[in-house]
């Protein structure tokens, strides 16, 4: 049920976020969603896009470090404190959340979230146990 | 002022005549105790009775820092440990330390060059000599210490660190000449600054400065700031310590040789082939009196000239330039020799890392900076922050536990540092010194 992100090392200088973009644009890969995390030296960015082995192979070649992460995508009721019900339930299963990012489209009328958990499985058989919709990875690309 | 004015102004013919009586000693003297040495001499088919004139040493083989390490610790000495009263030791080298030892003589002699070079330097009976050389393995502190003494200066043995109550007691004790590391110097300077103590009101005369490579440039600064004159000292331990060479503070023309005692060539650092008076190449040193540490053609890997023109001062030893580089890639980062091989070692030994990696030195203020630069590849790569910044604090450690030099480690993206001809860029020294 989870789904493939992935995320890429880069340094921070001039232009190396462009050069991501400019190699993704002319694969034809189509970002779906993104996250930045950054500290004074370096940054990780971490992708969902609608074809994840070419993304991946194309960003290899041009010679970044790339990696293939396991997220969840959940389905967030929007309204006020539908973020809240998942990281409350979430907390009280003793289920810790790495990071989160939030997708660029909505489902119905429903936002949805990423999640990187430290246990993906456990995470999402709580989750659907619970009855949070977890959406799944192809459904995701192509969302 | 002369210390030694007998041997200091010997004229050419009688110093020469000493250097050849005290090598051809010297020759037959390691043969016989230092299997190394005959083991080589053997090789090169030379018997020490076989030097006829100080050119035939040209036909002795080198001894390298390698040979020194191989006979770790105490394989080169020459005289049994009954005779050795001082131990000292190189600091952060590649694997084992290069330990050297002193006979009672050694130590004298010792004193005698440190207080000649004090003298040189423009001290004498009734200075007071703040000494901020570090004390211990390092050659540095007990060798200027043992020379101040035998000159009749007062000696405050302050070593290194703590650098406020060196001003404080630079400011209470009136010090008049000052022996650190220029780069210490430096730093010195901007404490006192710092603490409202301005140095045009100290009572510094001059200032001897060595261990490590500064420029003209340098000089000028220290002089300005520190109301001093400053002179060159030069040394190193395997071939004794501080007070190998000093520059004269009448003419600060390049570094006088103590002759009587070492016997300086410059070589083609390729070919090994000797090079004529004034011509650039590595300096090599043999020992014409050490009893504990003998060294046969020790290579330094410093790279200078000799100058065998009369200077002012009227000493005759000859003069080396300013030591201007390095054969190798030996880094002198704040007082510890650092060579790349070792930074690749410890990154060789951790799994996760690729070693592909850059130096990068940087002179910041007055202190040296060393950041290595290593590639991130796949097996490294965690999407998670903390991780990488675990492993950048891991590698740092991994360095420091191992170098004894603090280091920054920024970690880069695969093949962005340079490979030049399929060899990387190792060293990049943005220092301008």
């Amino acid at each position: 049920m989870h789904a493939e992100q992935i995320s890429v090392f880069l340094e921070n200088k001039e232009g190396r976020l462009a050069e991501v973009t400019r190699v993704l644009a002319e694969g034809g890969v189509n970002i779906r969603a993104l996250s930045l995390a950054d500290t004074s030296d370096f940054g990780i960015l971490r992708l969902i896009v609608d074809d994840n082995e070419k993304a991946e192979s194309i960003l290899k070649d041009a010679g970044f470090t790339v990696r293939k992460t396991r997220v969840v995508a959940v389905e967030v009721s929007d309204r006020p404190g539908g973020l809240h019900e998942i990281l409350d339930f979430l907390q009280k299963n003793g289920i810790n959340v790495e990071y989160m990012y939030a997708f660029v489209r909505q489902k119905e009328d429903n936002a949805v979230m990423i999640f990187r958990f430290d246990n993906t499985d456990q995470a999402v058989n709580a989750l659907t146990g619970k009855g949070f919709s977890v959406i799944r990875g192809e459904e995701l690309y192509t969302m | 002022m002369i210390f030694n004015m007998e041997f200091e102004t010997l004229p050419r013919e009688a110093l020469e005549a000493i250097q050849l009586r005290r090598l051809s000693a010297n020759l037959e003297r390691v043969y016989a105790t230092v299997p190394f040495y005959r083991k080589k001499f053997d090789e090169a088919g030379f018997k020490p009775g076989d030097l006829k004139s100080l050119e035939d040493l040209s036909k002795l083989p080198f001894t390298t820092k390698q040979d020194l390490r191989d006979n770790y610790p105490f394989g080169m000495f020459a005289v049994p440990m009954d005779n050795v009263v001082r131990i000292h030791a190189s600091s952060g080298t590649t694997g084992q330390p290069t330990v050297v030892g002193y006979t009672a003589r050694d130590v004298q002699n010792w004193a005698e060059l440190m207080a000649r070079s004090l003298a040189a330097g423009g001290a004498s009976r009734g200075d007071i000599i703040h000494n901020a050389y570090g004390y211990g393995l390092f050659t540095g502190g007990l060798g200027i210490h043992y020379g101040a003494e035998r000159l009749g200066a007062s000696v405050i043995p302050i070593s290194g660190g703590n650098t406020r109550r060196q001003v404080m007691i630079m400011r209470d004790f009136g010090p008049t000449i000052l022996t650190c590391t220029p780069s210490y110097a430096l730093h010195l300077a901007e404490a006192a600054q710092e603490m409202g103590v301005d140095f045009a009101n100290l009572k510094f005369k001059s200032g001897i400065f060595g261990a490590e490579p500064w420029s003209e440039t340098m000089r000028v600064e220290i002089e300005k700031k520190l109301h001093l004159s400053a002179v060159d000292i030069y040394g190193l331990s395997e071939v004794m310590g501080p007070g190998v060479a000093i520059e004269c503070i009448e003419a600060k023309k390049g570094l006088h040789i103590m002759e009587d005692h070492f016997l300086p060539e410059i070589i083609d650092p390729d070919t090994g082939e000797p090079k004529p008076p004034g011509e650039t190449g590595e300096l090599v040193f043999t020992s014409l009196t050490k009893e504990a540490f003998p060294v046969i053609r020790y290579r330094t890997r410093d790279i200078s000239s000799l100058n065998y023109a009369p200077c002012s001062c009227g000493r005759t030893f000859c003069r080396m330039a300013r030591v201007s580089g390095r054969t190798d890639d030996m880094l002198i980062i704040r007082g510890v020799n650092v060579f790349p091989s070792q930074i690749e070692s410890v990154l060789m030994e951790m799994s996760e890392v690729e070693p592909h990696y850059q130096l990068v030195v940087d002179r910041e203020g007055n202190l040296d900076t060393l950041t290595v630069m290593v590639e991130v590849g796949e097996g490294a790569f965690s999407d998670e922050v903390k991780d990488l910044l675990s492993l950048e604090a891991k590698i740092t450690k991994n360095i420091k536990e191992t170098l004894g030099v603090s280091t920054k480690v920024k970690l880069v993206e695969p093949k962005t540092i340079a490979r030049s001809e399929g060899k990387a860029q190792r060293v990049i020294d943005n220092r301008k010194i």
